[in-house]
């Protein structure tokens, strides 16, 4: 799962003409490793801007030690990165989502320890996001960005109509959705042929019932973690929604890249959506007036009564982070080293992440967003991230890639009702 | 005479052929260690039901769209190969979705096909806000559809030239033998046309079997597996999963597949015994 990037289907056409044989010779990007300048390879949209503003001004104060950044579309990039690391090719500062990826790349010895020369840095971060780019206690990854927790949008003109309210537990979310067909509206939009949206269902409920340790078992690889009561029971849920009707009856034509989810929610066609937090922007451009109003709630998950889980627990994107390739020549390391130590979140940094409306995951910065726009929003964002118990990543980033695609996969046939929760607790089983 | 075409087509064909004969058989995601796997791949591919579904996919998307295009570009071609003048300005409109690219054409018919607002909603035909690209056993008829609305007027296009060739006094001397039109079409426009079909056909099949980017946008392979077609899952397999081997079994299939159904139709049909027409 991505940051604001994530519609970019369209983009990664330019990259899926080349058959799998192309794959064994595209290792020859430029990038690498003779020690002519450190690179750095970021992505388009989300916080490009922010970005780019960081490299330039590190380069206009670092004249001899200057970065050369190139920005790809997301999909185009996760196809590229991946080769050029394993053929050492790597531009020397890694942009990533950590998780599985950066796993395999430490167990590589693609990537160097960062510990010491970032700690500084480290220190400043919050310790649920900082968490994330960790290995067996040593920094391998930065974050770069913002954070992007998944947040439950309500809008209130539609569930005041259906003589509901917000529901803060899973039995109240279960009235609001009986009140809200009755009602005649789609009670939570779900982007159904994205899949990657109805990960968010999955993701949270698990946590809510079992805790963290829910999904750690997965991570873990332990033997039938998959089939635990726990996870059984959350998708044993995610079935009661569906047959409940709680998405609708078309919720597997809708389309998450064209933001034909949350347009529900705008349009007084659907009560609540469950997306992540860089859907916000929308809500202020395609119902400025709901949100003027006070019409646009948002909140975290609800609680599911006698679950284990931690209700501070989150689950989304900590936020992108940056690697320093083990293939680059040892001068360039270290200008990625010094730029990370020095200019990252610095306070420049942080202004600008803030003015396109992104929460930057550093301690102390209440201030600061209180007097941005959209300050109530920005600080629910912030203070989801800052009192997390747990910040579980995405699980498609989490997992390792082939597990993940079986994870949509059979994902997807228990939102549509082809599997039991049972036969999806087994077939995932199987991926361990 | 030949030479610079034989190279660029072993260099950008063959040897990339042997690359990936040589990649289905090792393990390798991209990153790590390429280990050597001997037939694993294609036992696992073989033995995957996702890969069968998409083998099984692959043939009915191929037999349905050959249904659907041939006999529509045929009658459309047939008609607009008349030299009436309204016949030439419908030819224009019918022609433009050539002119379009794929990935448009999928996300114009994604928005249109939304259940919640697309056509349906706009034109509020109740019955058109159907859940067209989420029902998995609609799924792929409407990909079909949407396939055949992009590839039709080409046909189209070969038909109305294989019609017009026809010799006109053909069709004078049956008149004088009293054949009506409905006549004329089925014995002298029909065998007449009997290459232009071979060709169409051939192109028809061939393409639909290795149709990817209208389908991986319209649906990327969804619902479930309903439109994971074998081109798709290779893809999914190669850059989503990260299984370059498995990956590869999948692309070598897709091109024995391919070379042994266009041969077999050529053999059927007789279109390598094709040149003699011409010399007549």
């Amino acid at each position: 799962m991505k940051l604001g990037t994530r519609r970019r289907t369209l983009l990664a056409l330019g990259a899926s003409a080349p058959i799998v044989a192309a794959a064994s010779a595209c290792g020859n990007e430029p990038g690498g490793p003779s020690g002519d300048g450190a690179t750095a390879w970021g992505l388009t949209g989300g916080a490009e801007e922010a970005m780019r503003a960081s490299f330039e001004a590190w380069n206009a104060d670092n004249p001899d030690n200057e970065i050369t950044a190139e920005y790809f579309a997301n999909d185009a990039y996760k196809e590229k990165i991946r080769t050029a690391v394993g053929s050492g090719n790597a531009p020397t500062l890694i942009f990533g989502w950590a998780g599985a990826t950066l796993a395999e790349y430490v167990a590589n010895d693609s990537v160097v320890d960062l510990t010491e020369d970032t700690a500084a840095l480290m220190d400043r971060v919050l310790p649920s996001v900082a968490a994330t780019g960790t290995i067996d206690d040593k920094v391998y990854a930065v974050p770069n960005n913002q954070s992007q927790p998944i947040v439950m949008y309500y809008n209130n003109d539609v569930l005041e109509a259906a003589g509901t309210q917000q529901p803060t537990t899973w039995s109240e979310l279960l009235a609001s959705i009986e009140a809200l067909k009755g009602s005649d509206v789609i009670p939570i939009a779900l982007a159904g042929q994205s899949v990657w949206p109805e990960l968010m269902w999955i993701e949270y409920l698990s946590d809510r019932v079992g805790g963290a340790e829910c999904f750690n078992r997965v991570i873990a690889g332990e033997a039938g973690a998959w089939s635990h009561p726990d996870m059984l029971r959350a998708a044993q849920m995610i079935t009661e929604l569906v047959d409940a009707g709680a998405f609708g009856d078309s919720f597997a034509s809708v389309v998450a890249d064209a933001g034909a989810d949350h347009a529900l929610v705008s349009t007084n066609k659907a009560g609540m959506i469950l997306q992540g937090s860089w859907i916000y922007p929308e809500f202020l451009t395609n119902a400025p007036d709901l949100v003027a109003k006070g019409g646009l709630l948002f909140s975290t998950f609800p609680v599911v009564e006698d679950g284990k889980g931690d209700p501070s627990s989150i689950v989304g994107n900590p936020a992108n982070f940056w690697s320093v390739s083990a293939d680059a020549a040892e001068e360039d390391q270290q200008t990625a080293t010094d730029y990370l130590s020095e200019a990252i979140y610095d306070d420049e940094h942080i202004e600008s992440l803030l003015s396109i409306g992104a929460v930057p995951p550093v301690v102390g910065i209440e201030d600061k967003i209180a007097a941005a726009d959209n300050a109530e929003f920005l600080t629910l964002n912030y203070e989801m991230v800052r009192d997390a118990a747990n910040f579980q990543l995405s699980w498609d980033q989490a997992l390792p890639a082939d597990q993940a695609q079986e994870l949509l996969n059979n994902l997807s046939t228990l939102f549509l009702g082809e599997q039991t929760a049972e036969e999806f607790c087994a077939a995932m089983d199987a991926t361990l | 005479m030949a030479a610079p075409a034989l190279i660029l087509f072993g260099f950008f064909a063959i040897v990339p052929l042997f690359g990936v004969a040589a990649l289905s058989l090792v393990h390798w995601d991209g990153l790590g260690e390429i280990s050597w796997a001997g037939f694993d791949n294609w036992k696992a591919a073989a033995a995957d039901p996702v890969s069968r579904n998409a083998l099984w996919l692959t043939v009915k998307l191929t037999v349905l769209c050959v249904l659907f295009q041939a006999p529509v570009s045929l009658l459309l071609g047939v008609f607009l190969a008349g030299a009436q003048r309204y016949r030439a300005l419908l030819a224009t409109l019918f022609f433009l979705p050539l002119l379009f690219s794929s990935a448009a054409v999928a996300i114009t018919f994604t928005a249109l096909l939304d259940p919640n607002f697309g056509a349906g909603t706009a034109l509020d035909a109740e019955w058109l806000s159907q859940n067209w690209l989420g029902d998995p056993d609609l799924a792929l008829y409407v990909v079909v559809f949407v396939i055949g609305w992009c590839f039709i007027p080409f046909h189209t296009l070969i038909y109305q030239a294989g019609t017009r060739q026809i010799p006109r006094e053909l069709y004078e001397a049956s008149r004088m033998d009293g054949a009506g039109p409905v006549a004329q079409f089925f014995h002298i426009t029909l065998p007449m046309l009997k290459y232009t079909i071979v060709t169409s056909t051939t192109l028809m099949t061939v393409g639909s079997l290795t149709y990817f980017d209208l389908i991986f946008v319209l649906t990327g392979g969804g619902p479930g597996n309903a439109t994971r077609v074998l081109p798709l899952d290779m893809y999914l397999t190669g850059f989503r999963s990260y299984e370059m081997g498995k990956a590869s079994v999948l692309a070598l299939v897709l091109v024995v597949v391919g070379l042994a159904v266009s041969l077999g139709l050529n053999r059927i049909t007789g279109a390598s015994r094709m040149d003699s027409r011409s010399e007549a």
